[in-house]
């Protein structure tokens, strides 16, 4: 356990942590618009590592792609994984949540049907994809690229913390600077008055799903790009992006990329300090700490309707 | 702009008036669930005046007034919009017709700034109007100066005056506005009063839901007394101002 080891560890950690973040961010904009929790989310995820994987499968070559074609490789597996990640994220607020809304369904009704609609999207996706692992083909030397201070990141590593980052730029912007992020905020905040200025409240929550399931694809594409595209690999990411929501305050943007940054980083250095054994405890115990001494996350609800 | 609203005060003395009323709410009942809050009351407004509906909790004021937004769908009877059916349409759909509706309780969004609640107020428009924008600040010198506060940490009153604000953003034709003197300090009640006035004079009718009936009274051209769910009385303001059964139930004199 030497320093330098910590430090790559920490490294990992980062990069660990973007992904749960972009994925939290799904989690904290539907609870923000429907105070609801959207456990099908990791669902949402797991299709988009399929997606990703679909297409690259039947398009990519076997011989080793390398440069320009690479490049074009992983944007396209990316988008699709947004794509089916998007789709799917929008059928299921159409089939399974928007009938609730209409008959003013109680919140407890919304839950059961969200982890209901989790089984059968996983189940689902068994199905028709199979049972077993599989892996992104080929699309470029996964050598290390840069050595910050000793540790190093390979091609993938680096493409997580970049395709994050930059969609966590994004959506920033989208959330604050743009019309659909105003009426984002504003349903958030008294979804009422928000329609009497003229919000479509369905059109709003419709486009809040799809902006999840975008980020939440492509975070599974690129979590397939590191490991491998399963059924199941929805759950374990998704419920940790979910503790990570809570941790950063659910409703907050900016909460929900922190808290996926700071379990990230705990997750990988339990594993250094007592093994991957542990992997899963300390980021639960850790939520469960900050929420016994701040209820209301990290930095609070801030999109949602309570301070 | 405010001979407009001169030329209409004239025809009114002449008596009831023959012309298309801006709102007519007509016959209208609104039931919550099994309760029936409204219970088919008719309410005329014309273009440039300034309409008072009075009454106690529970007769129905608010109830009239979401209606009027499309908040609430009649069981029975009909709104109209120029002499244009409007019931049914959904409240998202309605500004776009020029109804603003400053709610009860002001409900800005406490985590925008007052700029941007303003800037929500145009969200039907592609850009909010910088004009509509500079009017506000020189209608309400106090929101100029705290456009960067965020809308839940203002006072009271000034959460009032960007609640309207917020509205006139919407350039509506109508303006209706649902006890907008609320926990308010007489002072500042009054200050709001003025600036309906004003707002009123520059050409935009307005719709007033209050239990401060003085107040009310004195701004408005008519008035609608409103018990249980029925009109009780209509009549000019200045009438009911005098009536004394309106002064015995509202103004809190002895009765007569």
């Amino acid at each position: 356990m030497s320093l330098n080891e910590l430090w790559d560890y920490m490294v990992l950690g980062v990069v660990l942590g973007c992904l749960y973040a972009v994925i939290a961010i799904g989690y904290t904009l539907v609870y923000g618009v429907l105070q609801l929790l959207n456990f099908a989310h990791s669902e949402v995820f797991m299709f988009g590592g399929f997606g990703g994987l679909l297409v690259l499968t039947a398009w990519v070559p076997v011989a080793d792609p390398s440069g320009f074609q690479s490049v074009i490789y992983v944007a396209v597996g990316m988008l699709a994984g947004a794509a089916l990640g998007g789709a799917v994220a929008f059928g299921l607020e159409k089939v399974a949540y928007r009938p609730l809304r209409r008959h003013n369904a109680p919140r407890l009704v919304f839950l059961i049907t969200a982890i209901g609609a989790s089984f059968f999207l996983y189940n689902i996706a068994g199905k028709l994809f199979g049972r077993s692992s599989m892996s992104m083909p080929t699309m470029y030397e996964n050598k290390t690229v840069v050595t910050i201070f000793g540790a190093s990141l390979n091609v993938t590593q680096l493409l997580i913390v970049f395709s994050a980052v930059a969609m966590m730029v994004g959506l920033d912007y989208v959330v604050n600077r743009t019309k659909l992020g105003s009426g984002i905020r504003a349903v958030a905040q008294d979804p009422e008055v928000a329609s009497l200025m003229g919000v479509n409240i369905d059109k709003v929550v419709s486009r809040t799903f799809v902006i999840g399931g975008l980020l939440g694809g492509a975070a599974g594409f690129l979590f397939g790009l590191n490991s491998k595209v399963v059924y199941t690999m929805g759950f374990l990411p998704g419920i940790t992006a979910f503790a990570a929501a809570v941790l950063g305050g659910i409703g907050n943007v900016r909460g929900a990329m922190l808290g996926g940054m700071v379990l990230g980083m705990v997750e990988t250095l339990t594993v250094f300090v007592w093994g991957d054994d542990w992997r899963y405890v300390a980021g639960f115990a850790v939520l469960v700490l900050v929420l016994m001494f701040r209820p209301t996350g990290l930095l609070g609800e801030r999109l949602g309707r309570t301070a | 702009m405010s001979g407009a609203a001169d030329l209409t005060k004239e025809t009114e003395q002449t008596g009831e008036r023959t012309d298309t009323p801006m709102l007519e709410l007509r016959d209208l009942r609104v039931f919550y669930g099994a309760i029936e809050a409204l219970k088919g009351i008719n309410v005329k407004v014309y273009e440039g005046e300034v309409v008072a509906l009075l009454g106690a909790n529970g007769a129905g004021k608010s109830t009239t007034l979401r209606t009027a937004s499309g908040m609430l769908s009649p069981r029975d009877g009909q709104v109209l919009f120029h002499g244009e059916r409007i019931d049914g349409i959904k409240s998202h759909d309605l500004v776009r017709f020029g109804i603003g509706h400053v709610p009860e309780g002001r409900r800005v969004f406490p985590r925008m700034t007052v700029r941007e609640n303003l800037e929500m107020g145009a969200y039907r428009f592609k850009a909010p109007d910088p004009d509509d924008m500079d009017r506000v600040f020189t209608l309400f010198p106090r929101l100029s100066e705290r456009r960067t506060q965020l809308g839940g940490t203002l006072s009271g009153g000034e959460q009032q005056m960007l609640a309207i604000g917020r509205a006139l953003m919407g350039k509506p034709e109508l303006l209706l506005l649902d006890e907008p003197s609320m926990g308010l300090a007489p002072l500042i009640v009054r200050q709001i009063f003025d600036i309906l006035e004003e707002i009123n004079k520059q050409g935009t009718t307005v719709l007033l839901v209050e239990q401060n009936a003085s107040q009310a009274l004195q701004l408005a051209d008519r008035g609608y007394v409103l018990e249980t769910g029925s009109v009780a009385m209509a009549d000019e303001a200045s009438a009911l101002l005098a009536d004394p059964r309106v002064r015995a139930a509202y103004l809190g004199e002895g009765a007569a």
